[in-house]
């Protein structure tokens, strides 16, 4: 069953479009991430769904209850929400307070207060800060009791607003394990934005991309990483190479695409004539004599033309006609001796190779 | 005396008649003190609940309202003083309260004068609880009392800020102090008018004396504040 359903939702600050024509169901008990480059709406869709601020049009039902027709209910409802933002919000009060704040906004009992504040803060390792002032905290140990200030409440939907992106690595494998047990143990809904492609696959059952203020793809992550629906997906997704073409002929199930006087194979069906082949530099393989036993559709030689080491990979750039960028790991460039100039052999499969429809 | 030169004179006796605790120099000083700090609790107890129905409320013309408070922050005291006058002497309308020349005269033309200046800070201290403090307020399920507690109470220290501004203001006019309290020797007179007018009848230790303490009260509030502001 859906724990939230929007449709059409709209929100505007201005004349500044903020959220457009958005559809979201989240089922409960789902993690869903919201990536999107920053300005896509991430955040003002979050605070639309978390009940903090109003659409301007469109249907939001929360828990099955229309929000639209019953604004009265709206502080009932956010009670049973949380949500923790992207930057560490404290109160200028001790830490115990900043976590006791929703609680004494719901009338908790003061032993009841003292009791699970007393856990939550334990939960997230800051004990020893119980009466320190919060403010004097450092940033991830503010978003700690950021974080423990919601948890205490036991939220049914948790929002997390991009909650890592200032935090260091150690700071960022806390909060997402701890929301990673709350998910499983008690069966929390989750909804974060993140522009963190690897931190949404990590953590999401299914992902959501934005883009400019609207929902444009939804799907389990490898779905949306692999055959994103356009252009501007891929390029969010981080697929190195977009190349415009043509299908010309079908060959049993596969379509052929020109592109440059090279034909490539596709497994995927044509969704048009003109079409953009969108293919992930880590599915082209390199390799320095023709394959002799290579089980891949598309084979050809190419040439070397330049070769950029970035971390643990090699983005390297062969001609063939077109331009691709592959994705080398180190050790295999090594291995290979690439070096500019060099002739070698490309390979790709015809299920990587992702065909989206060209946009004028 | 050392060496004849009036200022360093001037000087050395202003210590002695603050060392010994001279008789006016305690009055005019206690009454300073009296008829600002009194002022001072008066115009909060206006000017903040109305700066923060200011700053919680929408209604049109918000933006003129805070503009126009921020003008006033620098109203000429001697206008403040004028009008003061006019009202509370025998041919305005609040002659009959009989407040002219005396120190209740004072305490409300200071309160009327430090009003616009307490109002004004009290919404941009509001204003300065960010915008994710707000949305966590909300957030965390708080009700429309819940956020306007939680919000004064997180900027308490910037109101408390904005207090002292208006008392530093108000216990160092002299404008409109003089207009309406008339300087009145063992009745109205003030620190600032007491310099003003020693001053011009070359009685420089006594105006050295209670320029002195006029500094040190200065001081001492702009160290108040910035214990406050620390915080």
């Amino acid at each position: 069953m859906a724990i939230i359903e929007a449709h059409g939702i709209r929100k505007s600050y201005g004349s500044l479009l903020a959220l457009h024509d958005v559809d979201l169901s989240v089922g409960e008990g789902e993690i869903l991430a919201l990536i999107g480059p920053s300005g896509s709406g991430k955040s003002t869709l979050l605070r639309v769904l978390d009940l903090i601020e109003p659409a301007n049009e469109g249907a939001l039902s929360v828990f099955g209850i229309n929000v639209v027709e019953e604004r009265g209910r709206l502080i009932d409802l956010r009670r049973r929400m949380g949500m923790l933002f992207q930057r560490p919000i404290v109160f200028n009060s001790s830490v115990y307070d900043n976590v006791a704040m929703g609680l004494r906004y719901r009338g908790a009992s003061n032993e009841d207060i003292d009791r699970r504040v007393k856990e939550a803060l334990e939960a997230v390792g800051l004990s020893r800060y119980i009466k320190s002032r919060a403010t004097d905290l450092s940033g991830g140990e503010q978003q700690r009791v950021a974080l423990s200030r919601v948890l205490v409440t036991d939220p049914e939907i948790l929002f997390l607003d991009e909650p890592t992106a200032n935090l260091d690595p150690t700071s960022t494998a806390t909060i997402e394990e701890i929301v990673v047990r709350l998910n499983r143990e008690a069966g929390m809904t989750v909804l974060i934005s993140t522009h963190d492609l690897a931190q949404g696959q990590r953590l999401a059952h299914r992902v959501g991309v934005m883009i400019e203020g609207t929902i444009a793809q939804t799907g389990p992550s490898q779905d949306v990483f692999r055959a994103p629906k356009d252009r501007r997906i891929a390029q969010f997704v981080g697929v190195q190479n977009i190349v415009p073409g043509r299908v010309v002929s079908r060959r049993g199930d596969l379509a052929v695409v020109e592109a440059k006087g090279k034909q490539i194979l596709s497994a995927i069906p044509p969704p048009a004539d003109e079409v953009e082949m969108a293919i992930r530099g880590e599915d082209i393989s390199l390799h320095r004599r023709e394959p002799g036993h290579e089980e891949t559709e598309n084979l050809f030689p190419a040439t070397v033309t330049a070769v950029e080491p970035t971390a643990p990979f090699v983005n390297v750039t062969v001609h063939c006609g077109c331009d691709l960028v592959a994705l080398v790991t180190a050790r295999r460039a090594e291995t290979l001796g690439l070096r500019e100039g060099m002739e070698v052999w490309v390979s790709i499969l015809a299920k990587a190779v992702h065909l989206i429809p060209r946009e004028k | 005396m050392v060496n004849g030169n009036p200022i360093i004179e001037g000087f050395i006796e202003a210590i002695e008649l603050i060392v010994t605790l001279d008789p006016q120099v305690v009055e005019i000083t206690i009454r300073s003190l009296y008829v600002s700090l009194t002022a001072t609790f008066f115009a909060a107890l206006i000017a903040l609940p109305i700066g923060a129905l200011i700053y919680f409320y929408d209604f049109r013309g918000k933006h003129g309202v805070v503009s126009l408070l921020q003008t006033l922050y620098a109203l000429p005291t001697v206008i403040v003083g004028l009008v003061m006058f006019l009202m509370l002497s025998n041919i305005g309308p609040f002659g009959f309260l009989r407040l002219l020349y005396t120190p209740g005269g004072m305490i409300v033309t200071q309160t009327i004068l430090i009003i616009p200046l307490l109002m004004g800070l009290t919404v941009s201290a509001l204003s300065g609880i960010d915008r994710d403090k707000r949305y966590t307020i909300t957030a965390l399920g708080a009700s429309r009392l819940q956020t306007v507690v939680t919000i004064i109470s997180e900027a308490r220290f910037a109101v408390m800020a904005g207090v002292l501004l208006g008392f530093g203001r108000a216990i160092a006019e002299v404008g409109s102090v003089m207009i309406v309290g008339g300087n009145i020797r063992g009745a109205t007179r003030v620190l600032t008018t007491a310099i003003t007018l020693n001053t011009s009848m070359a009685n420089y230790s006594l105006s050295i004396a209670l320029g002195i303490i006029l500094l040190s009260v200065a001081l001492g509030v702009n160290i108040a504040l910035s214990l406050v502001q620390r915080r």
